[in-house]
């Protein structure tokens, strides 16, 4: 699994992007834990925008099934050590 | 006169139920999706009785089935009424938007279901699940490796 968040180059700020829309992705599986993990923290929390990139629109919808998961238990709501 | 108002009655009862019929018939189905979880105590066979029955909630109300996975026994990410595993279980069905309810209100009154997710679809989370369905993802497999 890869559950690490992608590293933040300090130095040479690389310019943030959003990645569904680079991607073209329309549709956030919330059924898809494993892709999910890559939006929230150690402690299950959802991480920002300015972390992420990812743009508004799809951040919404990052949020929603990241909840969506939680309730069907395919994600803690509260963790110490998810990754 | 009587009779005269008898027969306008009739006439405009008609009309109500022409226009009552096509209505319905303008009620589109939409693209659903159902998560529900059941109980690790039940055996297979009960199990498998608990969705038919849910199944068949459905095709009472003339659902369409687009699509059903088992995928049996899991671990929950926290637990559910003191339990840490549930049989998972997901439709994928065209229905109208009144038949959810009659569906939700039979999850609540089963003790079995531990927990349910009704999710209407848009046409993306359609494609999106037809690709997943073709097996695009190879997300099982990935799944078993593990």
């Amino acid at each position: 699994m890869t559950l690490m968040n992608e590293p933040v180059n300090r130095e040479q700020q690389k310019k943030k992007y959003c990645r569904f829309k680079k991607n073209g992705i329309k549709y956030i599986d919330y059924k898809d834990a494993n892709f999910l993990l890559k939006f929230v923290n150690d402690q299950g929390k959802i991480l920002p925008r300015r972390i992420t990139g990812t743009s508004q629109k799809y951040q919404k919808k990052v949020a929603q099934a990241v909840k969506r998961a939680r309730h069907v238990a395919l994600l803690p709501y509260v963790t110490d050590s998810l990754k | 006169m009587r009779f005269l108002i008898s027969k306008a009655l009739v006439i405009f009862q008609n009309i109500f139920f022409n226009f009552a019929a096509h209505f319905k018939k303008l009620i589109m189905k939409k693209n659903y999706e159902t998560v529900f979880i059941l109980t690790p105590v039940l055996s297979d066979v009960q199990m498998k009785d608990a969705v038919d029955k849910f199944k068949n909630v459905l095709l009472d109300n003339d659902a369409e089935f687009v699509n059903e996975e088992n995928w049996g026994l899991k671990k929950l990410a926290y637990p559910i009424q003191h339990k840490s595993t549930g049989f998972y279980q997901l439709f994928e069905y065209k229905a109208d938007p009144a038949s959810i309810k009659t569906l939700e209100t039979e999850f609540k009154r089963d003790e079995k279901v531990m927990r349910f997710l009704t999710t209407a679809l848009d046409k993306h989370a359609v494609a999106y699940n037809e690709k997943r369905k073709s097996g695009a993802f190879n997300k099982k497999e990935k799944e078993a490796a593990k």
